[in-house]
């Protein structure tokens, strides 16, 4: 166990944690937020520089800070180390800037896109970024793609953060779409728009943090805050079948992974579970999930939140 | 029992003779009637005559086109979520190929409803609106007799094709240009 001061509270950790980690095990406004680092996914993180913390001191035994902002998915905690997250103006400052260049290429079409209320970016860019933008180039143009029948992929929204790439790297036996080209141009893609064929390539859709890879059976459907988010489960052979059936009235519209506060989901499901199964007869309903009460999902719903029907013992 | 002292009795007495004849109460009624012809009207002939709105007024809505004559509304649905009294609801369809002239982006509202009788015309979706679509105008709803024929759709809510060219691009500022000449005020 070593410890480390993030923004004046000192905590202990496992040796070998990140900083970024270490600030999730502390919670609060100290977390840095991350659009390309996700827990589940080996070897993401360092790409889109949005955790990037200071570190006033590098350990007990060399307490010189370190020279740059470094970013803090995939920098490990020293023992004494002296982390600067919110309270650090320097970094705040950087969190503008790295949205800003996030956004250079970004068409900004949230009214169209379906990942518009559950979109990391727009929560990024709504947290952390300007509300103008000094930008006025023009900005890269790709047709849309369908990979595969379920999958639909605009390169326009992509903030190439390779989340998808890792899991198909790590969910399937053999990945038929990268990130072709490099820098400015670089772009994911599949070899000569082959489809992605395997069980699990909807997940591609969950680890997405923006509206570049959607549903394409969910494509224009609904808004996400028209739906209500209800745990559901069915029997699956592929996956543990515990989704988040999103419905209106008795109608599902949509099927997705559950995801943790962090936006990162619990357990990656089948395409079976995902696509193929929306009738509500198919799934047995769990109950309400819980919404952040800032998310703007919970909004038009004036039922009491499911903790307070919890406490009241309304909910059996 | 009696809750209040403020009862009175009847009293029946006697009329007295000018009262007997009726006549000065008559003119005094007349008076009173063929005064109100001299007077100022209160009221208008609607709605052959209109009353002038303030430039702030907000009527019924309408949904605009483009300068290029294509829906500007992409059915993103902030009109319906802003909306306090749960007004508004809508269908979202992809533009197809070809419709290009029709609707200016790639999704657009197939249908798009706006209960009357629930708004209550507080203009946040015009707030809301991240396109510029809707807005309120300063025409009132108009009367109708069934319940249904208030749930206003598409067909009464998209401005027309070639609509009037003051109507086209700059609605709000036709609006205020015409207030300020209306009430004889300084540009």
């Amino acid at each position: 166990m070593i410890k480390v001061t993030i923004d004046g509270h000192e905590l202990e950790v496992e040796n070998g944690t990140t900083i970024l980690n270490a600030a999730r095990s502390l919670g609060g406004d100290s977390v840095p937020p991350a659009m390309c680092y996700y827990s589940k996914l080996e070897g993401s993180g360092g790409k889109c520089r949005c955790c990037l913390v200071k570190v006033a001191a590098g350990s007990a035994k060399d307490p010189r800070p370190m020279p740059k902002l470094v970013a803090s998915c995939v920098t490990q905690c020293q023992d004494g180390m002296i982390v600067e997250s919110k309270n650090s103006q320097e970094v705040l400052d950087t969190r503008k800037a790295i949205v800003e260049f996030l956004l250079l290429n970004h068409p900004l079409d949230c009214p169209i896109c379906d990942q518009a209320g559950e979109c990391h970016l727009q929560d990024l860019g709504f947290e952390h970024g300007k509300a103008g933008t000094r930008y006025q180039e023009g900005r890269r143009v790709f047709n849309k793609i369908d990979i595969g029948p379920y999958i639909k992929l605009h390169m326009t929204r992509c903030i190439l953060c390779y989340r998808c790439t890792m899991v198909a790297d790590q969910l399937t036996p053999e990945r038929v779409h990268g990130v072709m080209w490099r820098g400015e141009v670089s772009e994911i893609s599949t070899y000569v728009h082959k489809a992605i064929e395997n069980d699990f390539s909807g997940n591609m859709i969950d680890v997405c943090p923006v509206g570049a890879l959607t549903d394409n059976t969910f494509r224009f459907k609904s808004r996400v805050w028209f739906l209500k988010p209800f745990n559901a489960h069915r029997s699956c052979t592929k996956c543990s079948g515990n989704v988040v059936a999103w419905k209106h009235g008795n109608e599902i519209y949509r099927i997705t992974g559950r995801k943790d506060k962090y936006g990162e989901v619990e357990e990656f499901i089948c395409n079976d579970c995902r696509f193929e199964h929306k009738n509500a007869a198919d799934w047995t309903i769990e109950g309400p999930r819980l919404i952040d009460r800032h998310s703007v999902i919970g909004q038009n719903h004036f039922e009491a939140p499911y903790q307070d029907l919890l406490a009241k013992n309304l909910l059996k | 029992m009696q809750l209040t002292n403020r009862a009175k009795p009847v009293e029946k007495k006697a009329m007295n003779f000018s009262e007997r004849i009726y006549l000065p109460a008559i003119m005094k009624g007349m008076s009173i009637t063929f005064r109100h012809m001299f007077k100022k009207e209160p009221t208008i002939r609607y709605p052959e005559q209109k009353r002038d709105f303030s430039p702030v007024y907000r009527g019924v809505h309408i949904l605009k086109r483009d300068e290029n004559g294509a829906e500007r509304c992409t059915a993103c649905g902030l009109c319906a979520l802003s909306c306090p009294a749960e007004a508004i609801t809508m269908t979202a369809a992809e533009r197809q190929p070809g419709e290009e002239n029709l609707y200016r982006e790639e999704k657009y509202a197939s249908k798009y409803e706006i209960n009357m009788l629930r708004c209550i015309f507080c203009g946040l979706c015009e707030e809301a609106c991240p396109k510029e679509a809707i807005f309120l105008s300063n025409s009132i709803a108009m009367s109708n007799y069934g319940r249904k024929d208030f749930i206003y759709g598409k067909d009464r809510l998209v401005e027309p094709v070639s609509p009037p060219a003051e109507h086209v691009n700059n609605f709000e500022e036709v609006r205020r240009e015409k207030w300020l000449s209306d009430t004889g005020r300084e540009k």
